[in-house]
């Protein structure tokens, strides 16, 4: 391979907000920087591999695999890209792995860069994953910055996924969609967290299919709208069987921020067990008071507030 | 020392749209080391406090602390000027751990084995307890003791505390009262203890009473302790014994 170029400390810096890496990781990972691959490394229990049909990857997890993780960032520091990226998991049995994914956008430019992200999963039996997802966006141009992640999971028997997914700031508008179909005494647990500033625009939609016997999830999602930022939350649980499901949306809402929340719960079997709850309003009068007493002022207070909240 | 100067109060009942007089002329020298305000269920005392921390502001009268006229500070200002005051009914977060809080109230970044050591002395296994969200998951005995702690850990000059032995009947009184020993013995301020307790009255080197939003009485413990007991006991055999 030829000598890849060296990020540069933009890249960088986006690479260490999405991913948490100051440099290349060890074991298997897979850099997208400006629309091409950067560099991929495959482990001798995970392959990467590029697609060839379109822009992407497919992770290969052996059966078996323990305690190794996958980093997939995306990097854009290029103004006015848009690109659709394929990534598919494939992951084998009794695995338990860790995948950390993100997208990172810096757009200095007049024009809108984008990034959609198809991410499908499918969990093997009895195996254990972790997904962490950040996206994050910066620069002071007026091009907005754009993410579309979709991710779809599939839970064989007896699997489970843990999806920690983050969007704090800089994005300009999303539209996050997770779909899930969950066999057998399978598990979805589900913490998003997003914080919407200025007039962005974030729209997250969960569709759970509890199709096997004893199986369930959890979906949490917390969020903080400020400014004119506007916020749409859509949850659609169906409970084909014997199984447990719950959703809960709670926000804060600040200035002149819109957050909306939509929660759909079906159970077509008399065993389902189905919740939702959702909470919107703005940040309590009385905790604030109780920290402006600790020696905070308003403005301190609604911060600590805040990232508790998000932690 | 804390000087209260004519301090009145008034709101406006929603229902009957008439003005109601909470505090009336209230004038008040808190200098020693333990003073207990006492008195009926909506006399005026939670409400005295929360003008004290500046949560409430008086319509008229004036506050000093340590002859600073505060009456125009905010909360956070009064905070930082050396009052802490501790909520009858602590607040709950989403997030935020009892370890964030006691590192908020201390005003630096510490240790656990620091904020361990407030824990232990208002008895919660820290260990347990460092690293809870403070939120629904705690009891509202736990919660109490979390907030003395905070306030122990400010260590301010002049601390407030609304029924602080509410709610915490499994925790022997003698170990809140050594809180409060140890707190001035490290401070060497005031302690301003709302409570109904008589162990609590008991260790007060003043006693305040507090009827109607007036001082109907105020002095060492000696003094006003007799009259309110043989007052209380005369109260409870009317009623029929209730309590």
């Amino acid at each position: 391979m030829a000598e890849k170029k060296k990020l540069d400390e933009l890249q960088l810096n986006l690479l260490r907000e999405v991913a948490g890496l100051h440099e290349v990781p060890e074991g298997a990972y897979s850099i997208r920087v400006d629309g091409e691959m950067y560099g991929k490394n495959s482990s001798e229990n995970i392959v990467i591999e590029k697609k060839t049909d379109k822009p992407g990857i497919d992770i290969y997890i052996k059966a078996g695999t323990k305690n190794e993780s996958v980093h997939i960032p995306v990097i854009i520091a290029e103004s006015g890209l848009r690109e659709l990226v394929y990534n598919d998991f494939h992951i084998g049995e009794d695995a338990d792995v860790v995948i950390i994914a993100g997208c990172g956008i810096h757009n200095c430019g007049v024009q809108d860069s984008e990034h959609s992200g198809i991410h499908s999963f499918f969990v093997g039996k009895n195996a254990r994953i972790k997904y962490v997802e950040k996206h994050y966006g910066d620069g002071d141009g007026n091009g907005k910055n754009v993410m579309n992640p979709t991710t779809v999971v599939l839970l064989e028997e007896g699997a489970y996924m843990e999806m920690e997914t983050t969007q704090i700031k800089g994005v300009d508008s999303t539209k996050r969609k997770t779909e899930a179909v969950l066999k057998d005494k399978s598990t979805l647990i589900v913490h998003e967290k997003i914080m919407t500033h200025g007039s962005q625009f974030a729209e997250t939609e969960f569709v759970v299919d509890l199709q096997g016997e004893d199986c369930g999830t959890h979906v949490v999602s917390r969020s903080v709208a400020k400014d004119n930022s506007r916020q749409l939350f859509i949850s659609d649980v169906v409970g084909n069987n014997r199984c447990s499901g719950h959703t809960e949306c709670d926000a804060i809402i600040m200035d002149n921020a819109c957050v909306e929340a939509i929660p759909k719960i079906i159970a077509n079997n008399t065993e389902a067990s189905l919740i939702h709850e959702a909470a919107i309003g703005k940040i309590a009068g009385e905790q604030l008071i109780k920290l402006m007493t600790l020696g905070l002022d308003e403005k301190q207070a609604e911060e600590q507030i805040i990232n508790g909240f998000l932690k | 020392m804390l000087e209260l100067k004519n301090v009145t109060y008034t709101v406006t009942d929603p229902k009957t749209n008439k003005m109601r007089r909470i505090l009336d002329d209230v004038s008040l020298t808190i200098d020693d080391g333990f003073v207990a305000i006492t008195g009926p269920n909506g006399s005026g005392k939670s409400t005295l406090a929360k003008v004290i921390a500046g949560i409430v502001t008086p319509d008229s009268g004036r506050i000093y602390l340590d002859g600073e006229d505060i009456t125009d500070m905010n909360i956070t200002e009064r905070s930082r000027a050396g009052i802490s005051f501790a909520f009858q009914q602590p607040v709950r977060f989403k997030g935020i751990t009892v370890k964030d809080l006691i590192s908020l109230a201390a005003g630096e970044k510490i240790s656990v084995a620091e904020a361990c050591k407030f824990l232990s002395e208002v008895g919660l296994c820290a260990k347990e307890y460092v690293n809870r969200e403070v939120n629904e998951s705690l009891s509202g005995g736990e919660l109490k003791r979390i907030e003395i702690a905070m306030i122990n850990a400010r260590g301010t000059k002049f601390s407030v505390f609304d029924e602080p032995e509410a709610g915490i009947d499994l925790w022997s009184f003698n170990n809140l009262i050594k809180v409060f020993e140890k707190m001035h013995e490290r401070t060497h301020g005031n302690i301003l203890i709302i409570s109904h307790q008589e162990r609590i009255l008991d260790i007060a080197d003043k006693i305040v009473v507090i009827a109607d939003g007036k001082v109907a009485a105020y002095g060492s413990k000696s003094e006003i302790l007799p009259e309110l007991l043989s007052a209380q006991a005369s109260c409870r055999f009317a009623s029929g014994g209730e309590e």
